[in-house]
C-alpha cells in the first residue's frame, strides 16, 4: 500500500498518455490546437510530487502527522482514470454526442486560450458579489442584533422578515430592473436579500438563545448595555451567526448566476449563458470549471476565518 | 473593612403563567456584619437563592429593600461578586481572558493587568491561562470563576451553591480554599448551600430558612474556630440542631420488646 499510494497516480497518468498521443482522435471531432489535456495532466501530477515531498520534508520529524504521505495518491490516480475515459469517450471514439460532449483539449484549451474574457468576467462577478455579500451581511448583522435586544425592534421589524425574506431573491427582478438604473447595482442588491435573511434571522435567534447567566454574570462584573452586546451577545452567537452567513453565502452563488442573466454585459453567470447560445459547448464546460473554483475557494476562505473566529467551540467540522 | 449587608422586611412575590401568585420571600429582616462568613441554607423553594439574586441586583423586591454600607441595592454591579452552581465561563474567552473580563469591561485593564496572574495562583489556576473551559474539569471552571468573581475586589462574594455540582473530594478541598481566599483577602462571603456539614464548616453564622411561607426561621452564631474539626462534639450538635430545625432529623426508633 505504502508503495502504491505514489505509483497509482504516475501509472494512470501513464496510461492516460498513451491513450492521448497513440490512439488516433475520431474525424467527428473538431482538432484542437495543442495536446492541453496531456500538458495539464503531467503539469498536476508534477505539482501533487512536489507538493507532497514539501509536506514529506516538513513533517518528517513529526511522528504525529496526521496522514501518510502522498494520502491523496489514489484519489489523484482516479480522477486521472475518469478524465482518461471521458477522453476515450468524447474525442477518441465520439460514443457520446459530439456537440454536447466537446473534447477534453479543446475544454481546457478554452480555459488557456479565452483567458482575459474569463478573468474579466470572473473580476466582475467577484465585484457584484463582494458587494452584495458586504451589504447583506452589514444590515442582516445589525437588524439581527437589533431584534435580538429590543423589544420595540423586534415588534416592528419581525414581521418585516417573516414577510419579505422568504420572498425568494431572484423574484425582486422585475421591479429592481425599475428601480437600479445600472444591471450591476441590481444584481448586487439581488445577492444582498439573499445573503441578507439567513444572517438576519441566525443572527437574531442566536442572541435569543444565550444563556441568561452569561448576561447576569457580566452585569455583576460591571459590564453595561452595550458591553454586554458586544462582548456577551454577538460572540456567544457567533456559532449561530456562521452558520446565517454560510447558508446566505450558497444562496448568493444561486442569486449570482441568475442575476447575471439579467442584462449584464460580464460576468462569469453571464459567460456560460451566453456561450450556450453560441452552441461553443467547450467553452460552456471551461466556465462551470471557473465557477466550481471560484466558489470553492470563497467558501474555503469563510471556513478559514470560521475556524480562526470559532476555535473555542468544541468539535467543530472542518472544510 | 467593607461589606455589611442589611435586609428590610424584603418580600417578592411572582406570579406564574397560570396567574397564581408564589411567595418566594415573605418578608426576611437580616443583618450581616462586615467581614463574615455567612450561609443560608434550607429546602428547595425557601427563597435562599432568591434572597441571593437581591442583593446582587438581579431581581427587584416586591417591598422592602437591601442596603450594603448603607448604600441601597439598585441594580447589579461589581461590589458584589456572584458565583453560579453552573461555572458560566464565557466559553469563546480562554481562562486568562475569562477572568480578565470584569477588568476589561471597567477600563482597569491596563493599570490592574498584573492583578491577573496573582488571583489565577491565589485560585491555583497557574499554568492554564491558554486553556479554554472545555478544556478543564469541573472544579477548575469553578475555580476559574471564583478569581473572576475575585478581581473586581468585590465588598460581599455571593455564592449560590457554588460546589454543589462537584464530587465530594472536590467540594471538601473547595471549602477549604474558600476559607483560605476568604482570610486571604478579607471579605463578606455569603453562600447558598444544601449541605448541612458545609454550612457548619465554613459559616460564622447559619441563616436557617423554611419553604412555605419561605422566610427566615432561625439565625445560628457558629463560635468554633477556624480550622473546623469535622468530628468535634459542639460541630455535631450543631448539626444535628439544623436537621432538626429543617425536620429531617429522622425518627428515634421505636424500642421493640419481645417477650
Amino acid at each position: 500500500m505504502k508503495i502504491l499510494r505514489p505509483l497509482l497516480p504516475l501509472l494512470s497518468l501513464a496510461a492516460a498518455e498513451i491513450v492521448a498521443f497513440a490512439v488516433p482522435d475520431s474525424p467527428l471531432h473538431q482538432p484542437a490546437k495543442h495536446p492541453y489535456f496531456a500538458v495539464l495532466l503531467i503539469i498536476a501530477v508534477a505539482v501533487y510530487f512536489i507538493a507532497a515531498t514539501a509536506i514529506y520534508f516538513k513533517n518528517r520529524n513529526n511522528s504525529a502527522a496526521e496522514k501518510p504521505v502522498f494520502y491523496r495518491g489514489p484519489f489523484l490516480a482516479g480522477v486521472i482514470l475518469f478524465l482518461n475515459l471521458l477522453n476515450i469517450f468524447t474525442v477518441k471514439t465520439a460514443l457520446f454526442p459530439v456537440l454536447y460532449f466537446p473534447a477534453l483539449d479543446r475544454v481546457f484549451g478554452t480555459l488557456f486560450e479565452d483567458r482575459t474574457l474569463i478573468l474579466k468576467c470572473i473580476g466582475f462577478s467577484m465585484g457584484i458579489l463582494l458587494k452584495g455579500v458586504a451589504g447583506g451581511l452589514i444590515i442582516g448583522f445589525f437588524m439581527g442584533i437589533a431584534i435580538g435586544f429590543s423589544k420595540a425592534a423586534e415588534y416592528w421589524i419581525n414581521p418585516l422578515i417573516r414577510i419579505l425574506g422568504p420572498i425568494p431573491s431572484t423574484a425582486w427582478i422585475p421591479i429592481l430592473l425599475v428601480v437600479f438604473s445600472e444591471a450591476r447595482s441590481a444584481s448586487s442588491f439581488i445577492i444582498g436579500i439573499s445573503v441578507w435573511f439567513p444572517t438576519v434571522v441566525l443572527t437574531s435567534s442566536g442572541i435569543a438563545n444565550v444563556k441568561n447567566s452569561y448576561f447576569e454574570v457580566s452585569s455583576t462584573l460591571g459590564a453595561g448595555q452595550l458591553q454586554k452586546i458586544f462582548r456577551i451577545g454577538v460572540p456567544a452567537a457567533m456559532p449561530s451567526i456562521f452558520l446565517g452567513l454560510f447558508n446566505g453565502i450558497c444562496g448568493s452563488f444561486v442569486a449570482l448566476m441568475t442575476a447575471e442573466m439579467i442584462g449584464a454585459k460580464y460576468g462569469i453567470g453571464w459567460y456560460v449563458n451566453w456561450q450556450k447560445e453560441m452552441m461553443a459547448y467547450s467553452n460552456v464546460y471551461a466556465g462551470l470549471i471557473v465557477i466550481a473554483v471560484m466558489f470553492y475557494l470563497v467558501i474555503t476562505v469563510l471556513f478559514k476565518i470560521r475556524d480562526r473566529v470559532l476555535g473555542w467551540q468544541k468539535g467543530v467540522i472542518k472544510w | 473593612m467593607v461589606g455589611s449587608i442589611r435586609f428590610e422586611g424584603v418580600k417578592k412575590t411572582f406570579h406564574t403563567v397560570t396567574g397564581e401568585t408564589v411567595n418566594a420571600l415573605s418578608g426576611v429582616d437580616l443583618e450581616i456584619e462586615k467581614g463574615k462568613f455567612v450561609c443560608l441554607i434550607g429546602p428547595s423553594g425557601c427563597g435562599k437563592s432568591t434572597m441571593l439574586r437581591i442583593l446582587a441586583g438581579l431581581d427587584k423586591p416586591t417591598e422592602g429593600s437591601v442596603y450594603i454600607d448603607d448604600e441601597k441595592v439598585k441594580k447589579p454591579d461589581c461590589d458584589r461578586g456572584l458565583v453560579f452552581q453552573d461555572p458560566n465561563l464565557f466559553p469563546w474567552l480562554n481562562i486568562y481572558d475569562n477572568v480578565a473580563f470584569g477588568l476589561k469591561v471597567r477600563k482597569l485593564y491596563k493599570e490592574r493587568s498584573a492583578d491577573i496572574s496573582e488571583y489565577m495562583e491565589l485560585v491555583g489556576l497557574k499554568g492554564f491561562e491558554k486553556s479554554y473551559p472545555h478544556q478543564l474539569s469541573g472544579g477548575m471552571c469553578q475555580r476559574a470563576s471564583l478569581a473572576r468573581a475575585l478581581i473586581g475586589h468585590p465588598k460581599a462574594l455571593l455564592l449560590d451553591e457554588p460546589l454543589g455540582a462537584l464530587d465530594a473530594f472536590t467540594r471538601m478541598n473547595m471549602q477549604d480554599e474558600l476559607l483560605r481566599i476568604k482570610a486571604e483577602k478579607d471579605m463578606t462571603m455569603i453562600m447558598v448551600t444544601h449541605d448541612v456539614d458545609e454550612a457548619v464548616y465554613l459559616a460564622d453564622k447559619i441563616v436557617v430558612m423554611t419553604p412555605r411561607p419561605a422566610k427566615i426561621e432561625k439565625v445560628i452564631d457558629v463560635d468554633l474556630h477556624q480550622p473546623r474539626d469535622r468530628n468535634n462534639p459542639e460541630f455535631i450538635r450543631l448539626r444535628s440542631e439544623i436537621l432538626k430545625i429543617l425536620d429531617f432529623a429522622g425518627k428515634e426508633p421505636e424500642v421493640e420488646y419481645n417477650i
